[in-house]
């Protein structure tokens, strides 16, 4: 198949020609009878690992299945940061096996993700966060990832907005910062993946939800019953986010997995303010400006389990709260939009990448509220999965086992990510 | 925000409670015995029901009890609270809510 590169050129050239002549970037497909494989799911995720099973396992006779639109979950739901200061061995493996790729992928993709790798600064407010904080550094540093700690002056230099004023309820003791991290255009992540993964000859179906999982006599997967026909295939990847129990428990699997609605909001769009992104995990703030103007800003979960994609007006409030303290300029801006999305957490934060205890069956799940930054280093250690029916390298510790035998990968308690 | 049915206390706000997570995980009469696989189950393994969720709920800031709710996870809606201890209310909305 061939598609429309895009470049200076060609852009410069559509638009002499009155931008007629552009070609849908991915097929409107019907689902054929068999597939070599299936992926569960149309996001980032799952869209990022038919396009790897493609490209570089040869397996293009592979579908995408999607209950709505392709990028419509979490995918288009999440505050686009990316990042890879994990404190264990096993997550900075793998979200810098991501971050790698995410800085090479809109050259991979032929598409423009809008990778800005601006820096992401998280706030220190207690002594215990500085301890937390100076203990990523020096871990990271290990890892040879880039991780720096800044004291309350040099955060405000390299993000002007911030108070580090000592009169607010928790001041700003110091941050560390993370300057190969940033934010991608999330929408594009899941276009630029459909589009590239279409190219290779893979079949995107949306609207089309998996309702049954057949197994054969041996137990092993033979087809799936979707609202579109059965499809006969021998392998599955699961990648459906806070579904991904409702999935599985169509084959009799349970994981150690609960849903949770978590919620962000943009503001009124404004001129550049914003350089670089801004977490607090302590109280509850995550920011940053899109190329657009608004102010992208996370709020934490909801406190309760639910499948609905949104939550409560106060989750929103209290993250406000904490965001007009740290930037007392945006305490007039207006809020234009609020949403949710469904995250599937595991006990221990970290994700789920690996075989089931179905034959053919794979899952890549549990990446909980920092699934987008995983995007593409998730998608391309499942895609080996799936082919070569065996972990990767780097997943190879995020298995469903590992909660019954003690080697938890706890980034919950190490507190490098929020919740 | 919703509003939430204290059995003790009456309709207060979410903001009053603290959840509790999935209700009627007993403990394991007796630990020594369980296996690995057993722990798991106990620790870490939740329904996370789509559907009709049986949960608990605490009124932190009002009469500090917990208590349980059956709440639908599609809607947010509270069907029910019963005091712990109570058997799990049968609801007409309940058969073939879930799944």
């Amino acid at each position: 198949m061939s598609r429309q590169r895009f470049s200076a050129l060609s852009l410069a050239w559509r638009s002499l020609a009155r931008h007629r002549g552009w070609q849908p970037q991915w097929r409107k497909c019907e689902p054929k009878s068999c597939y070599d494989a299936v992926i569960v799911g149309g996001g980032g995720h799952g869209l990022g690992a038919a396009y790897y099973l493609a490209k570089e396992h040869g397996l293009t006779n592979v579908a995408v299945v999607e209950k709505g639109w392709i990028g419509g979950g979490n995918t288009g739901r999440n505050t686009t940061i990316i990042r890879s200061n994990y404190l264990f061995d096993e997550s900075a493996a793998l979200y810098d096996h991501s971050l790698k790729l995410w800085e090479g992928l809109s050259q991979e993709l032929n598409y423009n993700v809008m990778f800005s790798p601006r820096g992401v600064m998280m706030l220190a407010h207690t002594v215990h966060d500085i301890q937390v904080f100076k203990r990523h550094v020096h871990a990271n540093r290990c890892n040879g990832v880039d991780n720096e700690w800044l004291e309350p002056e040099q955060a405000k230099a390299f993000c002007p907005p911030l108070n580090i004023e000592g009169n607010i309820r928790y001041p700003v003791l110091g941050a560390a910062l993370q300057r190969r991290g940033g934010t991608a255009r999330h929408d594009a992540v899941a276009w630029g993946y459909a589009r590239a993964a279409d190219a290779l000859g893979v079949d995107i179906i949306e609207n089309c939800e998996v309702t049954g999982i057949r197994r054969d006599a041996a137990g092993r997967v033979e087809a799936l019953e979707t609202t579109r026909g059965a499809i006969r295939t021998r392998k599955v990847g699961v990648s459906a986010a806070g579904n991904t129990s409702v999935v599985l428990a169509l084959a009799g699997v349970r994981l150690p997995l609960e849903s949770y609605p978590l919620q962000a909001l943009v503001s009124e769009p404004v001129k550049p303010i914003f350089p670089c992104v801004v977490m607090s995990n302590t109280i509850h703030a995550y920011i940053s400006q899109s190329d657009k103007g608004d102010l992208v800003i996370g709020a934490g979960t909801d406190a309760y389990t639910s499948y609905t994609q949104r939550g409560a007006l106060h989750i929103n409030t209290h993250t406000l709260d904490a965001i007009c303290e740290l930037f007392p300029a945006f305490r007039r801006l207006r809020m234009m939009r609020n949403w949710g999305g469904i995250v599937d957490v595991t006990p221990d934060r970290s994700p789920i990448i690996a075989k089931t205890p179905v034959p053919g069956l794979y899952v890549n799940c549990g990446c909980g509220t920092g699934g987008f930054k995983a995007t593409p280093g998730s998608a391309h250690v499942f895609a080996w999965t799936i082919a070569h029916d065996e972990p990767h390298p780097i997943n190879a510790p995020f298995t469903i086992e590992r909660f019954r035998d003690g080697h938890l990968i706890d980034e919950a308690a190490a507190a490098a990510v929020a919740h | 925000m919703l509003l939430i049915d204290c059995p003790y206390c009456g309709k207060r706000p979410e903001i009053e409670f603290t959840y509790g997570g999935q209700a009627h995980v007993a403990r394991p009469s007796d630990p020594g015995l369980l296996d690995d696989q057993s722990w798991a189950e106990y620790l870490y393994m939740r329904a996370n029901t789509k559907g009709v969720h049986a949960e608990r709920w605490r009124h932190a800031h009002g009469c500090a009890r917990f208590f349980n709710a059956l709440r639908d996870t599609t809607s947010d809606r509270i069907l029910a609270t019963y005091k712990t201890g109570e058997p799990r209310p049968q609801l007409a909305a309940d058969a073939g809510s879930g799944r």
